[in-house]
């Protein structure tokens, strides 16, 4: 059988220092992707380092009105606390329309944001796939590929990020907080996730040996009106064939901020830049958010069997946001 | 001998309940035999061609790899009857997915492991896994599955159509389904001294080992197999599949038990599916109602390996009157894997179709639903012209639509509308054949005043034992705890497969018959019972398989609920209910356990189920439960089965009709029905998800601004 080495690590210090020392490690936290793609032989770590009981697992307030939320924090644990059903409700209900109760329960919230593609070809060894193995090809893009990315993709690949919780960070402007052997930094949530170009092998901007210690909800999004919304084939346990979380405030007759992300349609949550900013100063009504994103998905190039997702995804966050104005101007 | 309350009819609970929440219930690969070792498939990655070259010397180098199995050294067997059966015997690759190779480790990891490194050159060859309405190298079959004529046809079914004032012309089409049941296909095997020994997760031992026996070319007598708990099968473990038979060649190749449990993204290809169907459907009606021709034509796939039927077009000869009929199948043989069984093989895509076509009618005709079936209703098999044995449609019809709310109901699609939700309400029929085979049993006396049943049937999570035991205690006059049944063992009477919904009629039968004789010899028995007691033998060949001169068919009837939210699309059933003759109800805990599962299985096919045939490598993309997409509890919110008790005695002892398949017979067409009262959408390919119901919603939203 194949196998690897286990480090459990106390510390943050012991955890990195432990990455370093074998090559080929990966952080394990909830396992509740890694664990599989290591059964499936997509991932073949030559040693884990469990970080999943690192001191990470508390939320803060911290003196600005942020939130800084630990990486090891459940999933569960996240959706139901209460400083974030009252200051970012976008992100307890993404949390909670992701996975099943047993997943949400092992999950965490640096884990979540680390889960790996669900495209099959990706999970499939005997099938080509540039992001598993560089250079060998895509097998979705003229396969089986209903679930995949219309924005953003690349020659390279179509995958899309599975994650719920990623999309409403995105939209609400959280950090990324990251440690490393070039010490620490922040990367905004919105750009933590790469597209794939032509290194589809690389999910997220991370640097090697970096581990993320926390994420931070920003006070300039606390208590702003916000919702996730999903679609997907089965009323729970299904990945979004789109989500749309947006975060909206409404002043004196105007869109004074919004921020719109939507799930399920690139290699990335994918922030919808164009279209915030033809909305942000604008009188907000259907006609405003339908134009918005047409601007937003005029960008988009469906493959031969998606092209659903771009109506999809712009009725959706239409009525998201609709709804949301409805809320701010009430 | 006490009086008893008769125990047939009362909601007995399940015999094995607490073993198998307890966790104390074994199955197939969960007996650790002494020495045992474990087995993993290596699945073909090319869909046709040959295997060139196998290099198992990388698989041999892992730790704990004991063995590598290929075309080149597995053992010979014999040709089996279902060649699907055999594996590992040439250089044939039929499908991507068929075994090259088995690697037997110490551990499962090991031999995970293994087969990740055995090396497999292929010489392969184009495929073609696409079928298409129009295929022209798609026949006619002599049979369909079932032993179903591929064609019937009667009067002039193009003519009376041409004729006809009101007429539906419709097509649709269902994608593969998968079993999936929660065990996969798995099986223990042990040779000692020439004898086979194997536990195997199956639904019918008696066949697993007549087809062991015969491929290892040993005695009968030398080979059991024991199912004793099997976690589902839902038609998929109805008779032998690779699993058993690649643990018994790899038991005999390296002289250790060996436990094998497919893969879940294996099953897909290795154990059977539900084939795609493609059903054109024309149904020409008097203004009255009254069908005058019903053309039902079905084309579908099986594998290169075996001709595999599903029997769509069947239904249409039992359920309406239609004097000119034309019921056709056409099957193409493509690159696939092979199908097979999966509940209610040939109704269920085929009563989806039909049903779904009636709604139509009934729309074309501007008559309600309900009844325009109930216009249609016949006493007569419309194919066969023997008289029904009971059918009480109308009567499942009739209380379905009391307790539902049926009445008063306003036809016009898309007038129900809150907020961006629409909502409508759909009706459907459904039928299953009576089916009823030989089966042997003894009951047996002690003299501790027990008595032990003995018969191989297999309880596959149906509650088959309890209600075995209480048709053993009515006929013995005996408490049921009195009663103690022995079956999933094929050293027990011999028995047919539980499959079919005919296994509680099968086994019941020559159980009744043996109690009966037991009871009667007791009757008369004076003295105290010899230490190893009294036991009477049954055996119905000759009864049960004695033809008939009624038509025997369950019918139902099916009511569904559905919201369908118009901005993403997603369609979400609020409510199913079921009305069912199926003759008398034996044990209304476990039957109605079983109804509604039957229509869990329906809503998922309406709204979840489906997979894709990838076309570039001929495989299933969806092949895990992530992917595939079975309900969860979410999607099942009201779900209520109810039924219509009926006293049939063209049956057999039990009165049973068979309960396990109908209750997912008419439901995707009662939801699909359904779909179109609340948007005023005819969908007509499966399943109903959000990316098809936007398309069809924006296809008509486009329409009305053109009209």
């Amino acid at each position: 059988m194949k196998t690897f080495d286990y480090v459990r690590a106390r510390t943050v210090e012991e955890a990195t220092a432990a990455f370093a020392a074998a090559p080929g490690a990966r952080y394990l936290g909830g396992g509740t992707n890694l664990v599989d793609l290591m059964k499936l032989g997509v991932e073949r770590p030559t040693a884990l380092v469990d970080v999943s009981r690192l001191p990470l697992d508390t939320v803060d307030e911290l003196p600005d009105g942020s939130l800084r939320v630990g990486a090891t924090v459940r999933n569960s644990d996240l959706a139901a606390h209460p400083l974030v059903r009252e200051g970012w409700p976008a992100l307890s209900r993404a949390l909670l329309s992701g996975a099943s109760g047993q997943l949400r329960n092992a999950a965490t919230t640096g884990g979540n944001l680390l889960q790996r593609t669900r495209c099959p070809y990706f999970q499939d060894l005997s099938k080509p796939c540039n992001k598993r193995e560089p250079g060998s090809g895509c097998g979705a893009r003229e396969g089986v590929h209903r679930d995949h990315a219309v924005l953003g993709h690349s020659p390279h690949c179509v995958a899309t990020h599975p994650s719920d919780m990623a999309v409403a960070l995105a939209a609400l402007d959280a950090r990324v907080e990251l440690t490393g052997p070039a010490g620490d930094r922040v990367v905004a949530a919105d750009v933590f996730h790469r597209l794939p170009g032509d290194r589809p092998e690389l999910d997220t901007e991370i640097r090697p040996g970096e581990l993320i210690t926390a994420v931070v909800l920003p006070a300039a999004t606390r208590g702003l009106p916000s919702a996730y919304r999903k679609v997907r084939d089965r009323a729970s346990y299904a990945f979004a064939l789109a989500s749309a979380a947006v975060v909206l405030r409404v002043e004196g007759g105007v869109v004074a901020r919004v921020g719109i992300a939507l799930g399920g349609v690139a290699h990335r949550p994918w922030r919808a830049r164009r279209a915030e900013e033809a909305l942000t100063g604008a009188a907000p009504s259907r006609a405003a958010f339908e134009h918005a994103l047409d601007l937003e998905l005029s960008a988009a190039e469906p493959l031969r069997d998606n092209g659903y997702k771009v109506p999809l995804a712009r009725s959706l966050t239409v009525d998201v946001l609709t709804r949301l104005a409805a809320r701010s101007a009430g | 001998m006490p009086d008893a309350p008769a125990a047939l009819g009362t909601p007995v609970v399940r015999r094995e309940g607490l073993d198998k929440v307890t966790g104390r219930a074994r199955y197939a690969v969960e007996h650790r035999l002494p020495g045992l070792a474990h087995a993993w498939p290596v699945p073909a990655r090319v869909a046709c061609g040959r295997v060139e070259r196998v290099d198992a010397s990388a698989a041999l180098a892992v730790p704990g790899v004991l063995a590598v199995l290929t075309h080149e050294n597995a053992p010979r067997l014999a040709e089996p009857d279902d060649p699907t059966l055999a594996v590992l015997q040439d250089d044939r690759v039929p499908h991507r997915g068929w075994v090259v190779a088995l690697v037997v480790a110490e551990t499962p990891e090991a031999a995970r492991e293994g087969a990740g490194a055995v090396d497999v050159a292929y010489l392969p060859l184009d495929h073609d896994v696409l079928l298409t309405p129009d295929r022209p190298d798609a026949y006619v079959p002599e049979k369909a599955n079932g032993g179903h004529p591929g064609l019937r046809e009667h009067g002039d079914p193009d003519g009376a159509y041409a004729s006809s004032p009101v007429r539906v012309d419709t097509a649709y089409r269902v994608p593969p389904l998968h079993n999936h049941p929660m065990e996969p296909h798995a099986s223990t095997a042990r040779w000692t001294d020439g004898r086979l020994e194997a536990y195997c997760s199956s639904q019918g031992t008696t066949t697993v080992r007549q087809t062991l026996a015969a491929m290892f070319e040993v005695p009968e007598e030398s080979v059991t197999v024991r199912a004793e708990h099997v976690g589902g099968g839902f038609g998929s473990k109805g008779t032998p599949r690779p699993d058993v038979v690649l643990a018994a060649m790899a038991a005999l190749h390296t002289g250790r038990p060996v436990a094998l449990a497919l893969p879940r993204r294996d099953l897909p290809a290795l154990v059977g599916h539900r084939a795609t169907t493609l059903h054109r459907v024309r149904l020409g009606a008097g203004e009255d109602g009254r069908i005058r021709s019903l053309v039902h034509e079905v084309t579908t796939y099986s594998s290169r390996v075996k001709e595999f039927v599903e029997q769509a077009a069947v239904p249409g000869r039992t359920m309406y009157t239609a004097p000119h009929s034309r019921t056709a199948h056409r099957v193409a043989r493509l690159d696939v894997p092979t199908p097979s069984w999966m509940r209610a093989p040939g109704e269920t895509p085929g009563m989806y179709a039909l049903e779904s076509a009636m709604d139509e009618l009934a729309e074309a005709l501007g008559m309600d639903p309900v009844e325009l079936r109930v216009v249609n209703d016949c006493d007569v098999e419309p194919d066969t012209g023997k008289p029904f044995s009971s059918r009480h449609l109308v009567e499942c019809l009739r209380e379905g639509a009391r307790r539902f709310g049926w009445e008063g109901r306003d036809p016009r699609p898309g007038r129900r509308r809150a907020g961006q939700v629409l909502t409508g309400t759909g009706v459907a029929s459904a039928t299953y054949p009576v089916l009823v085979s030989p089966s042997t049993a003894t009951a047996r006396a002690l003299p501790d005043g027990t008595f032990l049943v003995r018969v191989n049937a297999t309880d596959i999570g149906t509650g088959a034992r309890t209600v075995l035991g209480q048709v053993a205690a009515d006929a013995l006059g005996a408490p049921g705890d009195r009663v103690r049944i022995e079956i999933g063992d094929s050293d027990l009477p011999a028995a047919p497969l539980a499959g079919g919904s005919s296994g509680t009629a099968s086994w019941g039968w020559a159980v009744h018959e043996a109690c009966v004789r037991l009871a009667r010899r007791l009757a008369v028995y004076q003295g105290s019972l010899p230490h190893e007691g009294l036991e009477e033998h049954a055996d119905t060949t000759g009864l049960a398989d004695a033809g008939s001169d009624h038509a025997r068919h369950a019918f139902g009837a099916h009511f569904a609920e559905v919201g369908v939210d118009t901005v993403t699309g997603e369609v979400r059933v609020n409510r199913l209910l079921g009305v069912y003759a199926a003759g008398r109800i034996l044990n209304p805990r476990t039957a109605r356990s079983q109804f509604v599962g039957g229509m869990v299985m329906g809503l998922g096919m309406a709204l979840t189920e489906g997979s894709t045939l990838d076309p570039a490598f001929g495989d299933f993309a969806e092949r895990d439960l992530a992917a595939y997409h079975v309900p969860v509890n979410a999607d099942v919110p009201s779900v209520e089965a109810h039924w219509i008790e009926e006293d049939d005695p063209h049956l057999n002892p039990t009165g049973g009709k068979g309960i396990g398949e109908i209750g997912v017979v008419g439901t995707a067409a009662a939801v699909g029905s359904a779909f179109h009262h609340a948007t005023g959408v005819r969908m007509r390919e499966l399943p109903l998800t959000p990316d098809r119901v936007l398309e069809a919603l924006s296809e008509q939203g486009a329409a009305h601004h053109r009209a």
